[in-house]
């Protein structure tokens, strides 16, 4: 049976050649299709898990001078202390008060410009940062505003090169800061910045002996994780009302701060990448449909072409599954083959495009498996109605047909 | 020999629904043939031996009447086992040979086979026997279009032959080809039909009819004559 669907195949060459091509480019753009959409969701997955999980930013209110309003962040509304009650709330599993800004930093002959953040230990837990040598600074450093330093990876190369920072002397704004510890490599935030081009050090340290302030103690931002995702909720309006008490507003007035919940905006940016991905697969999907009625046409012409052949075949006892099963083979030989051909050519182009553009690609088995199946069910399908029709017709009137 | 006749046919008629109303092809045929016989159906064009002749080759039913082969009626059986007696109890020949021009002489002559489920190196095996028995054993790789016409006729006999069927139906064998040729195919007949096997034939030429041991004449749809014209061959 086998030899004989292969030989019909190859009686007509270019047109078996041409309906298989259907099912190539089908399969091939679901499987390339599929693997750029879940190279991007891991991208994505990878830049969010890198910020953090959990996470809420603290924004203080806006202040008002003259009739200048400064917007979100602009005045000094929160305290470490805020940052500390909010750390007792339950859920919370820690508040990092964070003072920002930058600096130009010093080590022997080396300078650089680089994001300096004042914050707490706190902040590290939040972020998801790991130190990978040499040591956190504690709760201890911030009260007493010590003079130390964790440093970012990139920052660490263009001061200190191959040397080993842990232990060195940098100097941030002429003050002289030791080194205690390198932080891991975090890679591009959402923004697009390199966060490993940064520098953290005490809160305390900061305010008082890097940027100075008029109000010390006082923050514009605090950073707030919470243990899990599903008590983000309850733990917003847990901050809301401590905050609100705290800072004696009453009912009714404005609040003096703004909550914003990061892992929302990550999400929706996963879910939009989600969305993107899917719709890839679905446009590939159509091609993989169109492949599908090509090779439907083609039995069908096959079919009425050979109306003889099956008269034939019918008069000397094929039964109407021999037929059936003669014409549904070539079919799923056309497919299974195109399949086939389909996935190592998009195969081929997931890895081409990850060459050639650095997108960041990934074949999984599951896809592959999805779109050969798929692909072989429609070759099924669409082969099925032209058999059947094959088998179905009438051993006289076949054997009439000139 | 058994006594059952190979073909009994009572009462039997046809007729095609037509856009110029009902049409009967056949109407009211008796016929019972015995195991051994060689008959000639013959008649003009229009007459009715064609579908006499699917008729007894269960490819097309009648409307009403019995026709039982070998003893069992036809009428009550699905299309599955009328192709199952098709495959093993009948051999069909045609006027226009009707090989399956994308193969091998020998693949032809194996089709039945396939149906028969039987093994590809036996398939292969009995195939050639066959094509040696009709005289072509060393054309088997041959495509049929590298090879005459009577030649073709030939291949398409091994064929209806290959299962050793009961019953030997032959449309018009002759009707393409040149007459020393129909001769030459006509000889191979005589000798099959003195091997044992029944051999219905249809023609219009009464040189070829002559090889049969009865004539059965239509007209009309109707049997109008059937007489013995030669005795059968001890």
């Amino acid at each position: 049976m086998l030899g004989e669907a292969w030989r019909a195949m190859g009686a007509n060459r270019m047109r078996t050649i041409l309906t298989m091509l259907g099912m190539v480019i089908g399969v091939g753009a679901v499987v390339l299709m599929m693997s750029i959409g879940q190279g991007a969701q891991y991208a994505i997955k990878q830049t969010i898990s890198a910020m953090g999980s959990n996470l809420f930013i603290l924004l203080s209110g806006s202040t008002s001078a003259g009739g200048v309003r400064s917007g979100h962040g602009g005045g000094y509304t929160l305290t470490i202390s805020d940052a500390d009650a909010i750390a007792e709330l339950p859920g919370v599993q820690a508040a990092a008060p964070i003072h920002p800004g930058s600096a130009q930093v010093v080590y022997g002959p080396n300078n650089w410009n680089t994001s300096v953040i004042g914050s707490t230990p706190a902040y590290l837990d939040a972020r998801a940062w790991p130190v990978v040598s040499g040591s956190a600074f504690t709760a201890s450093d911030v009260r007493s505003a010590t003079r130390v330093a964790l440093i970012g990876q990139t920052t660490a190369q263009n001061l200190f090169g191959d040397e080993d920072p842990v232990g060195k002397t940098l100097r941030i704004r002429q003050s002289p800061f030791t080194v205690l510890g390198v932080l891991a490599l975090k890679g591009q935030g959402m923004d697009g910045r390199d966060q490993d081009d940064s520098i953290i050090i005490p809160i305390t340290t900061a305010q008082r002996n890097v940027f100075g302030t008029q109000f010390p103690g006082s923050v514009r931002m605090v950073m707030v994780q919470t243990t899990t995702q599903e008590v983000m909720p309850e733990a917003e309006l847990s901050m809301t009302a401590l905050l609100r008490q705290r800072h004696r507003i009453r009912e009714g007035q404005d609040s003096d701060f703004s909550l914003r919940n990061l892992t929302a905006v990550a999400d929706s940016a996963a879910e939009s990448t989600r969305v993107m991905s899917l719709l890839l697969g679905a446009i590939a999907s159509v091609s993989l449909l169109v492949g599908g009625i090509g090779i439907m046409n083609i039995m069908l012409v096959s079919v009425t072409e050979r109306t003889r052949e099956i008269g034939i075949r019918m008069a000397i006892g094929a039964r109407e599954r021999d037929i059936l099963l003669q014409f549904l083979l070539e079919a799923i030989i056309i497919s299974v083959v195109g399949c086939f051909i389909g996935l190592l050519l998009g195969i081929g182009g997931a890895l081409l495009t990850h060459t050639l553009t650095g997108t960041m690609v990934i074949i999984s088995g599951s896809s592959v498996l999805v779109a050969f199946s798929v692909a072989a069910t429609v070759g099924i399908f669409f082969g099925y109605y032209p058999a059947r029709k094959a088998a179905r017709l009438d051993p006289i009137e076949a054997l009439r047909y000139q | 020999m058994t006594n059952t006749a190979v073909i009994r046919i009572e009462g039997l008629s046809k007729s095609y629904q037509t856009s110029a109303g009902l049409f009967p092809a056949l109407n009211d045929v008796n016929l019972t043939i015995m195991p051994g016989e060689f008959v000639a159906v013959m008649g003009p064009s229009g007459s009715g031996k064609s579908t006499f002749m699917n008729i007894l080759g269960c490819l097309d039913a009648p409307t009403v009447g019995s026709y039982a082969l070998d003893g069992r009626p036809v009428a009550s059986l699905d299309r599955d086992e009328l192709a199952l007696l098709r495959n093993r109890t009948i051999g069909f020949v045609f006027q226009g040979f009707n090989l399956l021009q994308r193969m091998s002489l020998r693949d032809n002559v194996a089709l039945p086979l396939i149906y028969s489920g039987i093994e590809l190196a036996e398939r292969q095996k009995r195939a050639d026997e066959m094509l040696a028995k009709v005289g072509l054993s060393d054309k088997a790789d041959s495509l049929p279009n590298q090879i005459s016409g009577g030649q073709q006729q030939r291949v398409a006999i091994a064929r209806a032959l290959i299962n050793k069927p009961r019953l030997l139906l032959a449309d018009e064998p002759t009707g393409n080809l040149d007459s020393r040729t129909g001769e030459e195919i006509m000889a191979l007949f005589d000798a099959l039909n003195s091997e044992g096997i029944t051999i219905v034939l249809v023609t219009h030429e009464a040189d070829i009819a002559r090889h049969a041991q009865r004539q059965v004449h239509f007209h009309d749809g109707r049997i109008i004559s059937d007489e013995l014209t030669r005795e059968i061959a001890a």
